[in-house]
C-alpha cells in the first residue's frame, strides 16, 4: 500500500528482463549515452552546452537543435522499420520469425508515433526556424522564448517516448490509436498512456509554434517586404502554421477524451453506455489529414527554392502557387472521411469526401507544372538539393496518383488497410516531405554553418535512398493487390514471399543510404576547413532570398539593418544591379532576448509529470504541474529578459564579413 | 527591436537607401510592440475556440447518448444555470470598468486603488461562478449522475468542465494582475497584461453563452 502511493503501479517488473532483444538494445542505447554524457564531462562542455544551446532562444540554434533531434528520431524509426521489414522476411511460409506479437505491435505502432510527430514534425520544424527569419528579413521570432518552449515540449515528448522502451511498454494499438481497442478494456497497460502524454504535451508545444510563426510571418517581416514578395517557403509555411494552429486544437481535444476514457472511466469511446468510437476516429482524422499537408506544405516550398535557385530562374507561376497552396490548405479540411470509407456512411457522403479527394490533385498538379516549368529551358545545375527535387517529383507523382486511386470509395472497400494504403502514404511521405526536408537540409546547411556538406557521398545518399524507396515499396503496391494487409505478424502465403524479400531487400538498400549519410556528416566534418566545402560568402549556390545576403553561420542579430525589398527574389535582385561595398558609417545597438532556462525547467517537469501521469504517481504530478507553473511565473516577473549587441561590436563584425565579399570579388569596394 | 531605435536612426537611414551591401530601412517592430502581442494573443484564443468546437462536436454527437440514465431536461437546474450566467456576465461589466480605470491610471498617474477594486470585485464574481458549478458538479455525483453514468454525461461534464478550468485559470490570472499592479501599478506591460486578461475574460463569456444556450436551454427544452 505505502509503496504504491509513492511509486503509484511503477514495479521492477515494469522493465523487461527477460527480453533479450530490448535489453540488448537499452544496453547498446546506455553505452552510447554514458560514453556522450562522459565526453561532454571530459571535454568540459556541459557550461558551454547549457549556455549557448540549451537555453538558446536563437531561432537559428533552436533550428539546428531540431533537426539534430529529427535525425537522431529518424534512426530509432527506420529501426523499428529494419525490424519490421525483417522480421516479415523471415515470417513467412509458417515460420513465427524473432518478433513475438505482442513486441511487433509496439514496434509498428513506435515506428509511425515516431516518423510522423517526432521525426517529420521536428524536421519541419527546425527548418523552419532555421531558415524563415532569416528570409523575411527578422531579427527573430515574435516570441523567441516560447519558441524554446516549444522545443522542450516536443522533447518532452520524445523523452517518452523513449523510455517507454524500458519502462512499461508502448501502445499496441497503431500509431492511430483507435478505441476500443485503445481503451482501458483491451489494452489495460501502460502502452497508450505514454502515447497519450507524449502526443498532448509535444502537440501543445506544436501549437504555441503554429502561433509563434503565424505571428512572425506576418507581424516580423522586414517593412518593405509585401506579402506578395515573400519567398514562396514563407508562404508555404504560412499556410503550415495556420493548419497547426487550426489542426492540433483537435488533436489536443480528442487525446484529453481518450485520457479521460482510461482514467476516469468516462464514457466518449467505450462500446457500453452510448460512448462512440467513431467519434474518436472522425476527430483523429480531422485533425490527422490536415497533419500530412502541415508536413508537406513546406516540403513544397523548399523545392520551390531549391527549383528557382538551380535553375537561375524566376519560380514560374509564383502567384499560381501561392493559391494552390492556400486551396490545399483549405481542402485539406473537407477530405479527412476518406480515411474510414468502411465507416459506412451513405454512398452520397463518400461520393463527396472522394470527390473532395481527387480535388486535391488538382492544385497539386498546379505546382508541379510550376516547378517543370521553372526548369524548362533553364540551366539545370545537378547538385544534391536539386536531385533530392526531381526525385521528389517523379516519386510523389505516383504516391499523388494512387492517392486518387483510393479516393475511389469503391475500390477504397478493395484495399482499406492493405499494404497498397502502407505503400500509398509512404510514397507521399517519403518521397514528399522527407525527400524534401533533405533537400533543404543539404541546401541550407552551408547557412547553418558555414560548409557545405559533402557533395559525393551526398550523391550516393540521394541514389541509394530513391533506389531502395522503390525496391522497398513497390512491392507493398503488389501485395496490397494480392489481398495481404498491414499489421501482420507473420504471414503462411507462398506468393507473398518473394515480395516480402524483396521489400526487405530495398529497406536495406535504404540503410545504406542512411549509412552514407552518416559518412557525409563524417567526411564533412574532416574536411571542414577544406576550400571546396568552405561557405566564406555565405552565398554558396548563387541563392536569390534573403538569407543569402548576409554571412554564414549568420551573425547573432542576423541584419545589422533590415533590408529593403521591392521585388520578389530580392538578393537575385539586389545582385543584379550590383552589389556595392556599404557606406554606412554607423551601426547602432541591437537588442536581442536574453537566453533563458524556464522553457527547459518547465518542458523538463512536464516530461516528469506525463511519466508520473504514465504510472498513476499522483503525488509527483501535482509536484510537476506546480513546480512548472512557479517556473512560468517567476519567468513572467521577470523585467530584464534582453541584452545589447554593441554598435562597435556590429560594425566590426559587418565590416570583417564585407572585407570578405570584397576579397572574394563579390561586391566592389568603394575606395 | 526597440522603438527608440527607429527615431534615433531615421536620419542617416534616410541616406543609406540607395549603394549599399545590402539595402536597408528604419528598424521598426519587434517583441516590444503591445499591438503586436495582442495579435498573437488573438492567435491562441483562436486556438483556444476550436479546442472547446471540438467538445461542443462531441456533445453533439452523444447528446442523445443517455444509457437509460437521466437526460438534460430532467438533470439541470434552470436556476442555477441562470444565477451562473448573471454572475459570469457582470464579470465581464467590472473586468471592463478595471480596464477603464487602470487606462486612466495609465494617463493620469492617479492612484491604482478603483483597478484594484474592480479586478477584485470581478474575481468574486468569477469565484462564485466556479463555486455554483462545482456544486452543480458535486450534487450531480452525489446521486450517481456522474461523467462515469453515460455518454451525455460524460460530454457534459467535460464542455462545462473545461470551461470552468478555463475560468479558474482566468482567476489565477487575475489574482497576479492584483498583486502585479498594486506592486508595479499600471506602467506598459502591465497595462496590455490586463488587455489581454480581457481578451481572455471576455471569450470565457463568450463561450459560456454557446454553453448557456446550446448545453442547458436546448437540454430543458427537449
Amino acid at each position: 500500500m505505502s509503496t504504491s502511493l509513492i511509486f503509484g503501479n511503477l514495479t521492477w517488473g515494469a522493465i523487461p528482463w527477460s527480453n533479450t532483444l530490448v535489453m540488448t538494445v537499452l544496453a547498446v542505447v546506455a553505452v552510447i549515452g554514458f560514453s556522450i554524457l562522459a565526453a561532454i564531462t571530459y571535454f568540459k562542455k556541459w557550461g558551454y552546452l547549457w549556455r549557448e544551446w540549451l537555453t538558446t532562444v536563437d531561432h537559428k540554434k533552436l533550428g539546428v537543435m531540431y533537426i539534430i533531434l529529427a535525425l537522431v528520431m529518424l534512426l530509432r524509426g527506420f529501426s523499428d522499420a529494419f525490424m519490421m521489414r525483417t522480421q516479415l522476411a523471415v515470417a513467412t511460409g509458417g515460420a513465427s520469425g524473432y518478433l513475438p506479437p505482442e513486441h511487433f505491435d509496439q514496434i509498428f505502432s513506435a515506428h509511425g508515433v515516431i516518423m510522423i510527430i517526432f521525426m517529420a514534425m521536428p524536421f519541419m520544424i527546425g527548418l523552419m526556424n532555421l531558415i524563415l527569419p532569416l528570409q523575411i528579413g527578422a531579427r527573430d521570432v515574435a516570441y523567441p522564448f516560447m519558441n524554446n518552449l516549444s522545443f522542450w515540449l516536443t522533447f518532452a515528448g520524445v523523452f517518452l517516448v523513449m523510455i517507454s522502451l524500458g519502462v512499461g511498454e508502448f501502445a499496441k494499438t497503431g500509431w492511430v490509436a483507435y478505441p476500443p481497442l485503445s481503451g482501458k478494456e483491451y489494452s489495460p497497460g501502460v502502452g497508450v498512456d505514454y502515447y497519450l502524454w507524449a502526443l498532448l504535451i509535444s502537440g501543445i508545444g506544436t501549437t504555441m509554434t503554429g502561433i509563434n510563426f503565424v505571428m512572425t510571418i506576418l507581424k516580423m517581416r522586414t517593412k518593405s517586404m509585401k506579402l506578395m514578395q515573400m519567398p514562396i517557403f514563407v508562404w508555404t509555411c504560412l499556410w503550415s502554421n495556420v493548419l497547426i494552429m487550426a489542426a492540433f486544437p483537435i488533436l489536443t481535444a480528442v487525446l484529453a477524451m481518450l485520457a479521460l476514457d482510461r482514467y476516469l472511466d468516462f464514457h466518449f469511446f467505450t462500446t457500453t453506455l452510448g460512448g462512440n468510437p467513431m467519434m474518436y476516429i472522425n476527430l483523429f482524422w480531422a485533425w490527422g489529414h490536415p497533419e500530412v499537408y502541415i508536413l508537406i506544405l513546406p516540403a513544397f516550398g523548399i523545392f520551390s527554392e531549391v527549383v528557382s535557385t538551380f535553375t537561375g530562374k524566376r519560380l514560374f507561376g509564383y502567384t499560381s502557387m501561392v493559391v494552390a497552396t492556400g486551396a490545399i490548405a483549405v481542402l485539406s479540411f473537407l477530405v479527412w472521411l476518406h480515411h474510414f470509407f468502411t465507416m459506412g456512411s451513405t454512398a452520397n457522403v463518400n461520393a463527396f469526401f472522394g470527390i473532395m479527394t481527387m480535388i486535391i490533385a488538382v492544385p497539386t498538379g498546379v505546382k508541379l507544372i510550376n516547378w517543370l516549368l521553372t526548369m524548362f529551358r533553364g540551366r539545370i545545375r545537378f547538385e544534391e538539393p536539386m536531385l533530392w527535387t526531381i526525385g521528389f517529383m517523379v516519386t510523389f507523382t505516383i504516391g499523388g496518383m494512387t492517392g486518387v486511386l483510393l479516393a475511389v470509395p469503391g475500390a477504397d472497400y478493395v484495399l482499406h488497410n492493405s499494404l497498397f494504403l502502407i505503400a500509398h502514404f509512404h510514397n507521399t511521405l517519403i518521397g514528399g516531405a522527407l525527400f524534401g526536408f533533405f533537400a533543404g537540409y543539404t541546401y541550407w546547411f552551408p547557412k547553418a554553418m558555414g560548409l557545405r556538406l559533402d557533395p559525393t557521398w551526398g550523391k550516393r545518399a540521394f541514389w541509394l535512398w530513391i533506389t531502395g524507396f522503390y525496391v522497398a515499396f513497390m512491392p507493398l503496391y503488389v501485395l496490397g493487390f494480392m489481398g495481404m494487409t498491414r499489421r501482420m505478424n507473420h504471414t503462411n502465403n507462398p506468393e507473398w514471399t518473394p515480395w516480402l524479400i524483396a521489400a526487405c531487400i530495398g529497406m536495406f538498400i535504404i540503410f545504406a543510404g542512411i549509412i552514407s549519410q552518416i559518412i557525409q556528416l563524417v567526411v564533412t566534418y574532416r574536411h571542414r576547413k577544406s576550400e571546396k566545402l568552405l561557405d566564406k560568402t555565405g552565398d554558396p549556390w548563387d541563392g536569390r532570398t534573403l538569407e543569402w545576403g548576409i554571412s554564414s553561420p549568420p551573425p547573432i542579430y542576423n541584419f545589422a539593418h533590415f533590408p529593403k525589398v521591392s521585388d520578389r527574389d530580392a538578393y537575385a535582385m539586389m545582385k543584379k544591379e550590383g552589389l556595392n561595398a556599404s557606406k554606412i558609417e554607423h551601426y547602432q545597438d541591437i537588442e536581442l532576448p536574453k537566453n533563458t532556462s524556464a522553457g527547459f525547467l518547465i518542458a523538463g517537469f512536464f516530461a516528469v509529470f506525463g511519466f508520473a501521469m504514465v504510472w498513476h504517481i499522483w503525488w509527483l504530478a501535482i509536484v510537476c504541474l506546480i513546480a512548472a507553473f512557479v517556473v512560468f511565473l517567476v519567468r513572467c516577473c521577470q523585467t530584464d529578459v534582453e541584452f545589447k549587441v554593441g554598435a562597435e561590436e556590429v560594425a566590426r563584425t559587418e565590416r570583417a564579413h564585407e572585407q570578405t565579399l570584397i576579397d572574394a570579388g563579390v561586391i566592389r569596394s568603394n575606395s | 527591436m526597440s522603438q527608440t531605435n527607429s527615431s534615433a536612426s531615421s536620419d542617416f537611414d534616410k541616406d543609406m537607401s540607395e549603394e549599399k551591401v545590402f539595402g536597408t530601412e528604419p528598424n521598426h517592430g519587434g517583441h516590444d510592440h503591445p499591438q503586436s502581442i495582442e495579435f498573437g494573443f488573438w492567435l491562441y484564443l483562436m486556438t483556444d475556440c476550436l479546442l472547446f468546437a471540438s467538445f461542443f462536436a462531441t456533445y453533439a454527437v452523444l447528446f442523445m447518448n443517455t444509457a437509460g440514465a437521466p437526460g438534460g431536461a430532467e438533470l439541470f437546474d434552470p436556476k442555477l444555470v441562470m444565477a451562473e450566467t448573471g454572475l459570469l456576465l457582470t464579470s465581464t461589466m467590472t473586468f471592463g470598468f478595471a480596464m477603464v480605470e487602470a487606462r486612466r491610471c495609465a494617463r493620469t498617474q492617479a492612484g491604482t486603488g478603483k483597478v484594484l477594486l474592480w479586478l477584485g470585485v470581478t474575481f468574486l464574481l468569477g469565484a462564485g461562478f466556479v463555486a455554483l458549478e462545482v456544486h452543480e458538479f458535486s450534487g450531480l455525483i452525489a446521486d450517481g449522475y456522474g461523467p462515469d453514468r453515460s455518454a451525455f454525461l460524460s460530454s457534459f461534464f467535460a464542455l462545462v468542465g473545461l470551461h470552468g478550468l478555463h475560468v479558474t485559470a482566468g482567476l489565477i490570472w487575475i489574482l497576479f494582475m492584483i498583486f502585479e499592479v498594486k506592486i508595479k501599478g499600471t506602467g506598459g506591460r502591465t497595462l496590455t497584461r490586463l488587455g489581454r486578461l480581457g481578451l481572455f475574460w471576455h471569450f470565457l463569456d463568450l463561450v459560456w453563452v454557446s454553453v448557456f444556450t446550446f448545453v442547458y436551454l436546448f437540454g430543458v427544452a427537449q
